[in-house]
This record gives structure tokens, C-alpha cells and sequence, in this order.
């Protein structure tokens, strides 16, 4: 996710940081780089060139040139500045509350969306065509529901042909497959039989959303989600039937949904729908794409309206609340370790990862949980995107082919090996490592390459585990991007670990001193 | 604070120009005007809002400047002609009809593909139908298995265009509904089948190689086919629009570009970096929500278009 930009900002950026002196010239020359970086990033022209004008009048002042590490300062102000551009100065202010403003992800999540009481709290979706407004729906549904709220889906969109029964769709698959406490559920309202071509139904859709209300407060619906359907800003007809719903229903929240991928269009498109309905909010949809995703900002600007969620991919529960520091350090490269944290925590409930820890203390890790622990890697995302995460990880991992099918096979071997087997990797003699290989069907050299990772990731394991939280953190920055892009690759590729079991043997040894120290 | 406060109130008055300034052509701006510095800036300026690039809108500003340093050209009027004329020149006269079928070697098969949200299914009805306006026999094949309610979506266009559907299981594999839809296309002995396919991020290398499976399957049962692979992009498209170009491309050797959604404030420049970048021509531009509002790419009128308010 905006790797590319990351990107171009690091290399506008690198040559002002290693310097021990800026001169006025220094920082033009990279504002003009930063600029050309924005602009292809589909920042909109006149957003880009007021950030840079602004971020090279802070940095040309004394504060910067007599900084005692000038290329940390002008850092420093692209990213405030980068934050308060996304986020407006609560977020800036959250973020340096919470440290010294740059370190990724400390900032408090954006705030959700307003809740009445009584309900039903009303939220309007409204966008172009096509950029992704029933799906996103659907995925806000399942995120409330989780949350404990009864939601109520109403298909508002009667012009593109079968939108209604997509959303219908959509609704009883979240309510099925999502979990969420007792009394929570989504519900569906459509008047399908209201559907007409296009540009006959205009308006019908005010009393269809008029009928879901009725129908939301007799049905005790907590939020009732409206779904429009996709329009261009410069329909007056169409643009006038949102005005009417909005008259007609005064929704708590009327949301943008906006393609991350847009061009220098999102200024018009945006600006005409905040100005003829006043949203509160913007989601992103498609932001898993390799966008460099500066609509975001151009968004945030020109409506100054705050960016609510992002939509990451096709799946229902693809959605996150936006986090403006976070995205921001992920611009600058700095990765976003607390996105990943959570990510990890959805999948890993405390016990698990307590027993886990518990284990890895004592060597005792088996290959079963490796697997398993490779299994909700894969569920956190594709190896890339959670790498990409990774403080300083992102330009290193760039030119490395991770490949998803690697993980296909080491899953394959360790599910080759018997329970015996799986639990004392010690036994895999060369007969039994010949067997397995011809199981999972790869060469015993694959097989040898596996456990040899499997035993350096123990070992890290009982290393880490002294550690607190905060320590292993750090131990994980300490390492180099280097080492961080060869683990990476490792887990992805076993053979290619550089610890041999020598030196894991003595890491062990290393390791036994230490506790013995400790104690 | 002091600081903060007096930077953002620059910010937003720099905004109001933007809200206010978008709508205005550059034609008025430039017109009747003698060149200057100013004037080339606000040239390039327009192509970059138009989603052209920032190298392409750099490089053709820079041979405006050229021309006018050579004297060539001295009004803001002659630079706009000179910069159509150069934008034009990314495509030349060439052959924009659909790639049809050898005559008696069955039917001509038309791949459609595009992110999700690009307009593919609204295209094929226009495509469609406007095949059927000209007397072919079209069969459509449902292969978006994965969306919710995209086969529905397509049999409503195709209720209303008097054409048949071939379709498969919700979740089925789409190589499966391709290779009946084919089938059914050599049977039937349809002029044309057309097949959508599911939205897909480009960057997502399993559904990428799926569309690949497609071909290969559409491909063993009709050895020239697909005929034409078109690709949908959004005229809304930013840069990214490259890279859609060039995985598709990569898996699915695309032969033209549908531009959708060319009627709204969009100026669909993204076409010309990928011109240049990958060579692919653009056949049909999408210019509204009806069958009928479809027209063949006119490069002449699109870039004049690109500059109008």
C-alpha cells in the first residue's frame, strides 16, 4: 500500500538526511523532488505545490539550517505536515502528544462515525459509479455488527441493473459468516420491483429510503446504511435525487466512497459532492492496489472533511478505521508496526499467544505450531503487505520475489511429516527427510533448508522471549533492513536463512549464559 | 502554534483557488495571449490536471518552449495548437475496428477485463449492442463467479438486448464458464461471443494468472482466439492506470483500451502515458450509462475535449 510514494520520498529525502548542513538550495532542490513525487502520486497540482510551499517556508527558517541534524527536522516537518494534511491538527496534535510526532502509528485512531440514541443511527453512501460503494456497505455492515449493532442494508440504488440483489447478497453473507455479541445481525430492505432502466427511476429512490426507515425503526435497526447508486457529480438529476433523500431522511453521516486510484479528477468529483451534501466522511476504497494513493490527500483537502475507513480488498471483512500518522509514516517509509500489531492481534487471542511465548521459552516449539503460526501469518495478508509494514523493510523487500507459493510448500513439507516427527524435528534422520520430500513433493534439499529455518526461528524464539514487548521491537529495529529483508525471504524461502544450525548451536550456548547471568 | 494556524489558513486560501479555478479551460487562459513563462506553466499544468504525467507534461512543455525560443510560435493560441497536434501524434492513423474472426473459422471472441469498478459490464452492453445494431449474432459469457450478483447484472443487459447467457455456479471456476461459453459459441455458431470477467486488482498475481487460465482455455478451442482483449480503464484513472495497463497487458496480451466514464469531468490523459509506455491503442470511449453511449476512439476530438472546460 503507498510503497511507491514511500518511495519517491525516500529518495527526495535521503540525500538531505546523511548531510550534517543544509543550505536553503539543499531543501529547494528536494521540495522540487517531493513535488514531482506528490503530482505523481495523483496528489492534486495545486495541493502538492501549497504543501511544498509550506513545508520549505518552516524548513528554511534558522530552526532547520542550525538543527543539529537538519535532515531529522525537515523529516520531521514533512511528516507533520503530511499528517495535518490527512488528518487535520487533532491528528497532528494526538501524534505529538503521544511522542515526538514521527513515530509511526502512535497517533489515536480516527474517530468512527456518529451514533444517535435513540437509533436508527442513519448512514447515506454516496459516490461515482463504480467506485465500490456496495461492497464497502456490505464491509461496514459486518464491521458494526462485530461491534454489537443491529444494521439494516438499504438498496437505494434502483439504476444499475441488479445492484439491488448484490446487496441482498452481501447482506445475508456478512450476516452469516460475520460474529458478533447476542442482538446483533444485518438485516436487508430493497423494493426490487422499483428498478427501472437508467434515468427512469430517477427519485424513486427518496421513497424507498423513506420506506427503509419506517421499516428500521419498527425492526429496532441501530444503523441503517443507504446505498446509492453511483453517479457522476455532474448529473443534475441525479445529484438532485441525493439532495431529496438527504432532505427527506437527515442522515447522521453521508460518507464518500472514493477509488484510491483516481486521478486529478477526485478534486471535482469530491468537491461537488461535499458541496451539495455536506458530508462527514470519505472512505477509500481499493487501497491494496499498488496506488500511490494520493487522492487521500487531495480528498481530505479540498472537502476538509476527515477520511473514515479504508477499503483493502474484496473480502468482507477488508475494511480499517484511516489512520492519518500511520499513513503518513508509511509515506516516509517508516513503516506502520501498529497496523501490523493489530492485524496480528485479530488473529492471535492472548492465550494463544501467551501459550505460544510459554513455549518458545522453552524450546519447545514444534513444527505443528510453526504451521499454525504460518497459517495466520497468510491470514494477516500477503507477505509483502505485512512486510511493507516493517520500519525500513519497505525499499529493501522491493526487488525481492517473494513468492506466496513458497509458503504453499513449506506448508506441504511440514504437513508430509508424521505427529512424531512434527514434534522433535530431531528424529528427521536423511531416510525420513527423502521420505517427506517425496510427500510434499520437493527435493530432501527443501526439506533440510526447512528445518534449518524451522531451528533458527526456535532460537530467535527463546532469545526474544526474555525480552519484554518494547524489547523485542527494538531487537527487530536494531537489525539492519538487510537482515530484516533476509528473514523476511527466509520465512518465505527456508534455504536462503544465513544461520547455519552452527551458529544456531551457538546462539544456544549464547543464550543459556545469558539466563544463567540473569538469574 | 501562531505558526500552525497562519500556514493552514494559506493552505486553505490556496484551496479556494482550486475549487474555484478547476472549472476554467485553458483555452480562455491562453488565448489571445502572447506567450510567456507563465502561460507554458499553466499549459503544463493543464496536461498534468488532465492525468497525462508529469514526465509527458514536462517533456511536450519543453518542445512548446522550444518552438517558441525558435520563434515558431509566439501566442498562447499557436502553443495549444502545437501541444494538440503533439498529443494527437501519440496516435496515429491505425485500424481501431474490433479484430474479427477469419471468415468460416468460427466465432470471434471478445476477452473484456478490468479492475473492479471499471465499467466492464456496462461496456459489453454497449459493445453489444451496438454489434447487434449491425446485424451480428452476440452470445455473452458470465465469467464473474466471484461478485455477488455480477451474472444478474449481466443477464439483465442481456434480457434487454435480446442476447443469451452463458453462465456457470456462483464461485465456479471462470476458466470453466469460458470454456462452455465457447463451446456454446462454435455450436450455436454465433458471429461473437463476449466474455466478462471479474474485476481484478492488477496486483493480485493469482486472479491475474485466472485470467490467463481464461485465455488459455478460450485459446485451445479457438487457436486465434481471443480475438480482441480489451481492457477497461476508468477515465478517472490516475497514474496507477500504468500499471493496470502493463499486468494486464502481461497476462492477457490486451489489443485496445475501453476508456468508461468519459462523460464526466474526467479527462482520461492516463491513456496517453500508457500510449507511450506500452503502446496500446484506444478503440472505444464510454460517454454514459445507456447501450447507445458508446463511440469509437477519435483521437482529434479527445484531445481537443481534454482542454475544453
Amino acid at each position: 500500500m503507498l510503497g511507491n510514494l514511500s518511495e519517491k520520498f525516500e529518495n527526495a529525502l535521503r540525500h538531505l538526511s546523511g548531510k550534517s548542513e543544509i543550505s536553503e538550495n539543499n531543501v529547494r532542490e528536494a521540495m522540487d523532488d517531493v513535488r514531482t513525487a506528490l503530482l505523481e502520486a495523483d496528489v492534486h497540482y495545486e495541493v502538492a505545490d501549497s504543501f511544498c510551499e509550506q513545508v520549505l517556508e518552516q524548513a528554511t527558517g534558522e530552526k532547520v539550517l542550525k538543527a543539529v541534524e537538519p535532515g531529522q527536522q525537515m523529516i520531521k516537518i514533512v511528516n507533520d505536515e503530511l499528517i495535518r494534511l490527512l488528518g487535520g491538527d487533532e491528528a497532528l496534535a494526538a501524534a505529538n502528544e503521544q511522542g515526538d510526532g514521527y513515530v509511526p502509528g502512535q497517533a489515536s485512531a480516527g474517530s468512527e462515525l456518529l451514533f444517535v440514541s435513540p437509533g436508527p443511527t442513519v448512514i447515506m453512501m454516496c459516490g461515482l459509479q463504480g467506485s465500490g460503494k456496495t461492497t464497502t456497505c456490505g464491509k461496514l455492515a459486518g464491521h458494526f455488527k462485530k461491534r454489537g449493532k443491529k444494521v439494516m442494508l438499504c438498496a437505494a440504488d434502483l439504476q444499475r441493473p441488479a445492484a439491488v440483489t448484490q446487496l441482498q447478497v452481501l447482506a445475508d453473507q456478512v450476516d452469516r459468516e460475520v460474529e458478533g455479541p447476542a442482538g446483533a445481525g444485518v438485516s436487508f430492505y430493497g423494493e426490487p420491483e422499483k428498478c427501472a432502466e437508467y434515468g427512469k427511476a430517477v427519485g424513486v429512490a427518496v421513497e424507498v429510503c423513506k420506506n427503509a426507515l419506517k421499516q428500521a425503526k419498527q425492526d429496532g435497526v441501530d444503523v441503517l446504511i443507504l446505498d446509492t447508486a453511483g453517479r457522476l457529480h455532474i448529473n443534475d438529476d441525479l445529484m438532485g435525487e441525493l439532495r431529496r433523500v438527504n432532505a427527506a431522511l437527515s442522515p447522521h453521516n453521508i460518507l464518500l466512497v472514493i477509488d484510491a486510484m483516481t486521478g486529478q479528477d477526485a478534486v471535482n468529483s469530491a468537491k461537488a459532492f461535499n458541496d451539495q451534501l455536506e458530508l462527514d466522511g470519505v472512505v477509500l476504497t481499493k487501497f491494496d492496489s499498488d496506488t500511490r494513493g494520493g487522492a487521500a490527500l487531495t480528498v481530505r483537502q479540498v472537502t476538509g472533511k476527515p477520511i473514515k475507513y479504508i477499503g483493502t480488498g474484496e473480502h468482507m471483512d477488508a475494511i480499517e478505521p484511516f489512520h492519518p500518522a500511520r499513513i503518513a509514516g508509511r509515506i516516509l517509509g517508516m513503516g506502520d508496526i501498529v497496523s501490523l500489531v493489530e492485524k496480528a492481534q485479530e488473529q492471535v487471542s492472548e492465550e494463544e499467544a501467551a501459550a505460544l511465548q510459554e513455549k518458545m521459552a522453552q524450546g519447545k516449539m514444534t513444527m505443528d505450531d510453526f504451521l499454525s503460526q504460518l497459517k495466520k501469518l497468510r491470514k494477516m495478508g500477503s507477505m509483502k503487505s505485512i512486510l511493507g509494514m516493517m520500519p525500513g523493510i519497505g525499499k529493501a523487500l522491493k526487488d525481492l520475489p517473494i513468492e506466496e507459493k513458497q509458503i504453499d510448500q513449506t506448508e506441504a513439507i511440514i504437513q508430509s511429516m508424521t505427529r512424531a516427527e512434527r514434534n522433535d524435528v530431531d528424529l528427521l534422520d536423511n531416510s525420513r527427510r527423502r521420505r517427506i520430500a517425496k510427500g510434499a513433493g520437493q527435493d530432501a534439499k527443501a526439506v533440510s533448508q526447512l528445518v534449518k529455518g524451522f531451528e533458527m526461528v526456535s532460537v530467535m524464539g527463546q532469545q526474544m522471549s526474555g525480552m519484554g514487548m518494547l524489547g523485542r521491537m527494538k531487537s527487530m529495529a536494531g537489525m539492519g533492513s538487510a537482515e530484516m529483508a533476509a528473514m523476511a525471504q527466509g520465512a518465505a524461502q527456508p534455504g536462503r536463512l544465513k544461520g547455519s544450525s552452527k551458529q544456531s548451536q551457538k546462539n544456544k550456548r549464547k543464550f543459556k549464559q545469558r539466563r544463567g547471568k540473569r538469574r | 502554534m501562531g505558526l500552525f494556524r497562519s500556514t493552514v489558513g494559506k493552505l486553505v486560501s490556496g484551496l479556494r483557488k482550486t475549487r474555484e479555478g478547476t472549472g476554467v479551460a485553458i483555452t480562455t487562459i491562453l488565448s489571445g495571449k502572447p506567450l510567456s513563462k507563465q502561460l507554458l506553466r499553466d499549459l503544463e499544468k493543464a496536461m498534468i490536471q488532465a492525468d497525462i504525467g508529469i514526465k509527458t507534461a514536462i517533456e511536450l512543455r519543453k518542445d512548446i518552449e522550444a518552438g517558441w525560443e525558435r520563434g515558431e510560435i509566439d501566442n498562447g493560441d499557436q502553443a495549444l495548437e502545437m501541444l494538440k497536434e503533439q498529443l494527437a501524434a501519440y496516435f496515429p492513423a491505425e485500424d481501431r475496428s474490433l479484430r474479427m474472426a477469419e471468415p468460416g473459422s468460427g466465432p470471434t471472441v471478445i476477452l473484456v477485463c478490468g479492475i473492479n469498478g471499471a465499467g466492464k459490464t456496462t461496456s459489453i452492453a454497449k459493445i453489444c449492442k451496438s454489434l447487434r445494431d449491425e446485424g451480428k449474432s452476440v452470445l455473452l459469457g458470465a465469467c464473474d463467479t466471484f461478485r455477488a450478483a455480477a451474472v444478474e447484472q449481466l443477464e439483465v443487459w442481456s434480457g434487454r438486448l435480446g442476447v443469451e447467457v452463458v453462465k456457470g455456479q456462483q464461485g465456479g471456476d471462470p476458466a470453466a464458464v469460458a470454456f462452455d461459453a465457447t463451446q456454446a459459441a462454435i455450436a450455436r455458431k454465433v458471429d461473437i461471443l463476449i466474455l466478462d470477467t471479474a474485476g481484478r486488482l492488477h496486483t493480485q498475481s493469482h486472479l491475474m494468472d485466472q485470467l490467463a487460465k481464461i485465455r488459455r482455455v478460450v485459446q485451445k478451442q479457438l487457436p486465434d482466439a481471443p480475438h480482441e482483449v480489451l481492457l477497461v480503464i476508468d477515465a478517472t484513472t490516475g497514474q496507477n492506470g500504468v500499471n493496470q495497463a502493463r499486468e494486464f497487458a502481461q497476462s492477457t496480451d490486451v489489443t485496445g483500451i475501453f476508456l468508461s466514464k468519459l462523460d464526466g469531468s474526467a479527462r482520461g490523459g492516463i491513456v496517453i502515458a500508457i500510449r507511450e509506455l506500452l503502446n496500446l491503442p484506444v478503440k472505444f470511449i464510454g460517454v454514459g450509462e445507456t447501450p447507445d453511449d458508446v463511440e469509437p476512439f477519435e483521437p482529434g476530438r479527445f484531445v481537443e475535449a481534454m482542454f475544453e472546460a
